[in-house]
């Protein structure tokens, strides 16, 4: 049976640990075939072709296919399907955009987040913000998926696989792309860093923020938020964790100044360590950490900082 | 421009209760468990109705699609301001949970009859977190998308919108008519005051049945269990950042 995997590509780019760890996951379906696309793609196909345990790599390289619109890739991953049984992709934002479109046009359902492979047509996912886990079944003809990273390991590399160039498709033109923000930084990217240190609304402002952004610098870690954080402006939306926006399982969680609600929970009670630091004993978080500090943060942060420095 | 805005919005268990999975693996439990409107649907109907406020919008159907008790959603919708609203009887059973396919095409044919210029859906139902509809409502009408908007500004034949994604921001230019999604900062929903709450009452409500529409709900997704997650145990209180620093080195995590 044939999977055919869509890999992160982001600016002609290859987010290796995203595609690695779907690879795993695919590799369980059959032979996997990644395919990478974007208006330059060639230099993350031959990154693609390293990763062991796949077949090939496909690389459609096309103006329209740069910035990850969703209509043209989904044209474009719909023009392949017939010879593929599985279409899978990491559970990135850009996933999340492309796959249902997909699955749409092969009136097929989308499985998303899917945290386990029971069999080829057999998946575990959670639901309610993780309150639950669903084992489905699906009665479709193809089966359109999307991978929890946090979840699988990442295959390793050390592969060759062939590289073959494909055309792109007709450009549906219906959106155009028109600017991407995007922070530079030089710490580790959230998703897959070994450890986070996340700061909440606890922390007070963006001035103040900068104190969790130095303990997770004294750690080598990356920083997260929960969404208050974000909401009052303290912290850019790409660093909230929860079940509306990243999925972490890092060796080491830091949650400071954060309550512990169940959305918040959804994105990082996977971690393997969690600390908190809070000042309410009564914060749920305190549930689920393994190591709790009930401290002023503005105290206990900085004295951390210094001492791990 | 003005147009119609369509707002598909779906009842699920309020965010702020705890959920609780059936001793029999069969489900959550959803008896007497308060219910409400899926937060990202109220950010969608907050915004038709902004919409509707600055002139660019004539009217706001708000549509849900499930069990007979989704009234009391719609009710909701009417009372912040939507026009009027559309039940679709898609179930009896308040424990089948109607697909995003199902649910797309239902819209659909809803849309065929409507001729909305734009629809504003939540980026994700947070009972079966799927995050689906919109975009496949969009494949099946072949409509532009805008998923997970942080800020929308329509502009007669196209819309920008920015998406809140895991690199930071993409803002992009789509056309119209368009199926957007929203995210969570795209606006503050407003609360319906007594008096729309009063007023909603007298709002029109079409009732309807999927089989009006000519739509299959069979689930394509067989659910063969459901199970609570493991559990993490609580860990332990240490009195000082020094104890904190110990007790991870002997963990082996810093
Ligand atoms: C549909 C939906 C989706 C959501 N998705 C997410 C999501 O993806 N991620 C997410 O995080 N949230 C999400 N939320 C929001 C979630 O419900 C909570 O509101 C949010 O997580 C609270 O953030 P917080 O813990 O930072 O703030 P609060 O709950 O306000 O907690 C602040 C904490 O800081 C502590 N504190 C204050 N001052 C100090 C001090 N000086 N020293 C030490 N401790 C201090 C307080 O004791 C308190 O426990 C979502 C909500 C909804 C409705
Ligand atoms: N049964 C439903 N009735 C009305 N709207 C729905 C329904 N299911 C999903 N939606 C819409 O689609 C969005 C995304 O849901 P989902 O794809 O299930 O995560 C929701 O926020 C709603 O706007």
């Amino acid at each position: 049976m044939a999977v055919l995997l869509l890999a992160e590509v982001t600016d002609g780019e290859l987010a290796m640990d995203a595609t690695a760890k779907a690879v795993t996951a695919a590799a369980t379906l059959g032979d996997v075939t990644v395919l990478c696309c974007g208006a330059s793609a060639a230099a993350a196909g031959d990154a693609a072709s390293k990763i062991k345990g796949i077949t090939k790599v496909l690389v459609a390289e096309d103006a329209s296919l740069g910035h990850r619109l969703a209509e043209p890739t989904a044209a474009l991953i719909v023009s392949l399907a017939g010879d593929y049984e599985h279409i899978v992709a990491p559970a990135t934002t850009d996933a999340k955009n492309v796959l249902p479109r997909v699955a749409a046009l092969l009136d097929v359902m989308v499985i998303s987040d899917v945290s386990a492979v029971v069999s080829s047509d057999t998946f575990e996912r959670p639901i309610y913000a993780g309150n639950a886990i669903q084992t489905v079944k699906s009665i479709d003809p193809k089966k359109v998926v999307s991978f929890r990273t946090s979840t699988f390991d990442a295959a390793e590399e050390g592969g060759s696989a062939p590289v073959e160039t494909i055309s792109a498709v007709a450009n549906p033109g219906l959106s155009e792309w028109v600017e991407d923000k995007v922070a530079a930084s030089d710490r580790p990217e959230l998703t897959s860093a070994g450890v986070v240190v996340s700061g909440g609304r606890g922390v007070g402002s963006k001035e103040d923020f900068a104190m969790i952004e130095k303990l997770a610098d004294a750690l080598g870690a990356a920083v997260g938020a929960s969404r208050a954080a974000v909401d009052s402006g303290y912290a850019p939306n790409d660093w909230q964790v929860g079940q509306t926006g990243k999925v972490v399982a890092p060796a080491l969680y830091v949650a400071v100044g954060i309550s512990g609600a169940i959305q918040h929970l959804a994105g990082m009670k996977d971690s393997k360590i969690i600390v908190a630091i809070n000042k309410d004993e009564e914060a749920p978080i305190f549930q689920v950490a393994d190591y709790g500090l009930v401290a002023d943060l503005f105290e206990a942060v900085p004295e951390l900082t210094k001492k791990l420095s | 421009m003005q147009m119609k805005v369509l707002v598909p919005v779906k009842r699920v268990i309020d965010y702020n209760v705890k959920v609780r999975v059936k001793a029999d693996g069969s489900g959550v439990d959803l008896a007497n468990v308060k219910m409400s409107m899926n937060p990202f649907d109220e950010i969608a109907v907050e915004q038709a109705i902004r919409l509707k406020e600055a002139g660019k919008a004539e009217e706001v159907i708000a549509v849900s699609i499930g069990v007979k008790q989704a009234q009391e959603t719609l009710r909701t919708a009417l009372a912040m301001g939507a026009d009027r609203a559309i039940l679709v009887i898609a179930s009896e059973d308040v424990n089948t949970d109607i697909e995003p396919l199902a649910v797309a095409k239902i819209l659909k044919a809803i849309i065929d009859e409507e001729k909305p210029g734009l629809v504003l859906a939540g980026k994700q139902a947070i009972d079966n977190d799927m995050n689906a509809t919109g975009q496949m409502l969009s494949a099946l009408m072949g409509w532009s998308q805008g998923t997970f908007a942080s800020s929308l500004d329509i502009d007669g034949d196209h819309a920008l919108v920015t998406r809140e994604v895991d690199g930071g921001l993409q803002t992009i230019k789509v056309t119209m008519p368009s199926i957007i999604t929203v995210d969570l900062r795209l606006n503050e929903p407003r609360y319906a005051s007594l008096p729309n709450i009063m007023k909603a009452k007298k709002k029109p409500m079409d009732e309807k049945t999927a089989a009006d529409y000519g739509v299959d709900v069979t689930p394509r997704l067989q659910v063969i269990s459901t199970a609570e997650p493991e559990t993490r145990k609580a860990g332990e209180i240490v009195g000082s950042v020094d104890e904190l620093i110990a007790k991870l080195k002997e963990a082996g995590a810093v």
